[in-house]
């Protein structure tokens, strides 16, 4: 208890030594009072603060941003069986991210004031990440009217984000509104892109194994035709729209050549879209239904490619959590869905670092500053010098590990990564300076400021 | 074999050894005491998700002609409808001592799920799943195949394959369960197989099928077919708009009394038509055509019962519960059924 008092005012001074920042030469990084105070090679004991700092030994160690999730299911409030706040913002810091965007799929809908300050709260509480709420677009996710947009940009979460996932904003006049909406508060349309004609009952990707396994097919062209037509209604009324996960290859072609055409739109892949194929589920374990489904490998390598290259942005993990009761059964009685909080960061080390597609810069693009920037996140996804918000991650790229779901700090069972080996892991997790993890292992939340967590009545502000 | 759950991973060893296995049974069919006591005291459940009466009581009635106790467990107006999941449900079996689960149900795979997890440790025989397999159905027509074939040639049933035949599998092949696990089968016993359908009810990635595929039903006939299989087609998939109309859809993929009078008229004598049931008359087979000579249907719900005699019997008291015997040539495994249990020795004079 003495020591959760003198964490909870977020005091002390960590002096990280000798961390290869972004990969590149090890320095030093002083970290005091919310900031990384100092950066240096071999930071002498005369840097204001260095004495009586804690010593983190980080010799071997990679020094990253921390990473912004732009797609995460938290289910709270409605669904506090498969998740809450706390547990998924703790399952986030022991992934090494400081920032998640808190989809809209709760129930209620997140498509209220009321409601995304209430998960602000809930996020602030819990103290372990930035919890970003995402608004939704459509009241009730029903596809049918515009919900307050203005209303939750202006609350105390200042929402920027703003989706419908799960479901596809499908009707093209609605899509065109909200983009154009949007722009009033700089705001960016969260697009799920899924023709909902073209995929009604779809189980899994559309192709050699749906057909041999008598499952419900999910074709490609259902996520490509609402793309194409989203990134020409992003062009025609000059609005910003982002993809998320992304997941074939002829999906990737199309956002290349919007870019080309100076389309503003950005683009997500999950981790889990970088690796598994749908090949897995032969097995009929619904461990690996997701929506959108595993596709083949040839997509898969499409995927990777586009990341290294830019065309596609971001990793958003698209963590979503369900009870056990909701895997284990047939595959077609089976929620979509794949934990990624836990994974996203080994994950990506093993598909894009080790494969020799990417190096830790690009990877603290990807993961952080990419995604900060699209949901116009403050203080996160920021370089790791002097005077800038101490938001750390140290990574042990060494490391191997193998996935154990019961040991996972989300309340979700389902990671399809469960028996691998992967490789990296998470030793320290800094948010506004505060250790949230330490030597891998959760530590103690940030404390906000008292008038920071209270939200006050829904929707009025000074 | 632990569990019979498709036909795709089905040996060829396996496969002639149910059809030998069931040519055995058969004869007790022909009996007029229709008994074994080869699964006495073993516990058999039919549990359908589904309904399905004809493929329930034919498991019912292989059970019973093995003596095994049979439980009937229909998912309507029982646990299920009150909202049970399929695991409780399998653990409540498991409880009860279930040997074996003959289970039907609506979603692919649902077998596979029973066989791969703990919730159960009995044999799995999979009775139909969503639009995935039905490997009895499948064992079934071949096992019919094989007789007429055979016969045709001349040769005995046992320990014969399928090589040369020509068989044509018409109708909707996009939901069908039945055309899945025929083709695989077919093709480990060798026969040449041509899906005749829409475009619309053929599934993408068809064309890596060991099948050939036609858009046309005449012009299959025309290059000789030796079995002609019929699929059921639901008429509501017209308004899938699968096919314009249900008429459309008979003139042109329909098994009608001109296509009947064609398989004359082309020298096909030998020509057989299948169905698995149950049939739609004047939609995708004509009446004449289903009451015909060459109509092998009600041959295959006799010979269902046979097959499934075999796959409970090698399930249930075949090698896996017996010291494993020597591994014996298909051509001979009928005899090896002899060896695993004597009850079996009496219909071996009676057979074929």
């Amino acid at each position: 208890m003495a020591e959760q008092q003198q964490h909870a005012d977020n005091s002390g001074a960590y002096l990280i030594r000798g961390a290869s920042i972004l990969g590149g030469a090890a320095e030093d990084l002083l970290i005091r009072d919310g900031v990384i105070a100092a950066r240096g090679r071999q930071l002498d004991a005369d840097v204001a603060g260095v004495r009586g700092a804690t010593v983190i030994d980080a010799a071997g160690l990679v020094a990253l941003p921390g990473m912004v999730d732009i797609h995460t299911h938290l289910r709270e409030p409605g669904r506090e069986d498969a998740e809450t706040v706390e547990t998924g913002t703790r399952a986030a810091a022991l992934g090494g991210y400081t920032a998640v965007h808190a989809m809209a799929n709760s129930t209620p809908v997140a498509d209220t004031a009321g409601v995304v300050e209430q998960v602000l709260t809930l996020g602030r509480t819990a103290g372990w990440v930035d919890v970003r709420p995402v608004g939704a677009v459509t009241v009730g996710l029903a596809g049918e009217q515009l919900a307050e947009l203005g209303a939750m940009a202006d609350s105390r979460a200042h929402v920027r984000v703003f989706s419908d996932d799960g479901i596809c904003v499908h009707d093209p006049v609605l899509m065109r509104r909200a983009l154009e909406y949007v722009k009033a508060f700089d705001g960016v349309v969260a697009q799920h892109a899924q023709e909902p004609r073209l995929t009604a009952g779809a189980q899994m990707n559309e192709g050699e194994v749906s057909a041999v396994l008598g499952l419900a097919g999910w074709p490609a062209v259902a996520e490509e035709s609402i793309i194409a037509r989203d990134v020409l209604l992003a062009q025609h009324v000059g609005s910003r729209l982002h993809v998320c996960h992304v997941s074939t290859a002829g999906s990737v072609e199309i956002i290349r050549w919007a870019k080309s055409r100076g389309v503003n739109v950005t683009a997500e892949v999950t981790p889990h879209h970088l690796w598994l194929t749908d090949e897995l589920a032969r097995s009929y374990d619904p461990v690996y239904k997701v929506n959108p489904p595993l596709r083949t490998d040839a997509d898969v390598q499409a995927l990777r490619a586009a990341l290294a290259d830019g065309t596609i942005d971001v990793v958003g993990t698209d963590h979503a959590p369900h009870p056990s009761e909701h895997k284990e059964c047939e595959w077609a009685q089976a929620a979509m869905g794949m934990t990624g909080l836990e994974t996203a960061l080994s994950v990506v080390q093993h598909t894009m670092i080790e494969s020799g597609l990417m190096g830790w810069e690009d990877f603290a693009r990807v993961t952080s500053t990419a995604p900060a920037a699209i949901g116009r996140v403050q203080d996160q996804g920021r370089p790791l010098e002097a005077g800038e918000p101490a938001n750390v991650t140290l990574v042990d790229p060494a490391a191997r590990w193998t996935v154990d779901p019961s040991k996972m700090a989300t309340m979700g069972r389902n990671s399809p990564f469960a028996g691998r080996e992967l490789p990296g892991k998470v030793v320290a997790t800094f948010f506004k300076g505060h250790p949230t993890v330490l030597d891998g292992k959760l530590n103690t939340p940030y404390r906000w400021p008292a008038d920071a967590v209270d939200a006050g009545p829904a929707g009025r502000r000074p | 074999m632990r569990h019979l759950l498709s036909t795709q991973d089905l040996s060829l060893h396996d496969a002639i050894r149910i059809l030998d296995t069931a040519e055995e049974m058969a004869a007790v069919g022909e009996r007029e005491v229709k008994k074994l006591p080869a699964l006495r005291g073993r516990t058999v459940v039919n549990l359908f998700f589904e309904d399905s009466t004809r493929t329930r009581i034919s498991f019912e009635a292989a059970a019973k002609r093995l003596s095994a106790d049979v439980i009937n467990f229909a998912a309507k107006g029982s646990s299920v409808s009150k909202g049970e999941s399929l695991k409780d449900t399998a653990q409540t079996l498991a409880a009860m001592g279930a040997d074996a689960v003959v289970i039907r149900h609506w979603a692919s795979g649902a077998p596979h799920r029973l066989a791969a997890t703990d919730w159960i440790d009995a044999a799995v025989i999979n009775a139909g799943d969503g639009t995935h397999e039905h490997p009895t159905q499948a064992l079934l027509d071949a096992f019919t195949m094989r007789r007429h074939w055979s016969k045709l040639a001349g040769t005995p049933s046992a320990g014969a394959d399928l090589k040369g035949m020509r068989v044509a599998i018409a109708g909707d092949v996009l939901h069908s369960r039945v055309a899945r696990s025929n083709v695989w089968l077919l093709r480990t016993l060798g026969a040449e197989v041509t899906l005749v359908a829409p475009p619309t009810l053929l599934p993408i990635g068809v064309e890596k099928w060991p099948c050939a595929v036609s858009f046309d039903l005449d012009e299959t006939l025309a290059q000789g077919v030796d079995a002609m299989m019929m699929l059921r087609v639901q008429g509501e998939r017209m308004n899938a708009s699968f096919f314009p109309t249900t008429r459309e859809y008979s003139r042109r993929w329909g098994f009608d009394d001109n296509r009947l009078r064609a398989l004359d008229s082309l020298g096909l004598k030998d020509t057989i038509i299948m169905h698995p049931g149950p049939m739609n008359r004047g939609l995708e087979i004509s009446a004449a055509a289903a009451d015909s000579p060459r109509s092998t249907v009600l041959a295959q719900v006799r010979n269902g019962v046979s097959i499934r005699m075999a796959a409970l019997y090698l399930l249930l008291s075949g090698e896996n519960r017996e010291p494993a015997p020597a591994p014996v040539p298909a051509s001979v495994s009928a005899s090896a059924a002899h060896a695993a249990n004597p009850n079996l020795t009496h219909s071996h004079q009676e057979s074929h």
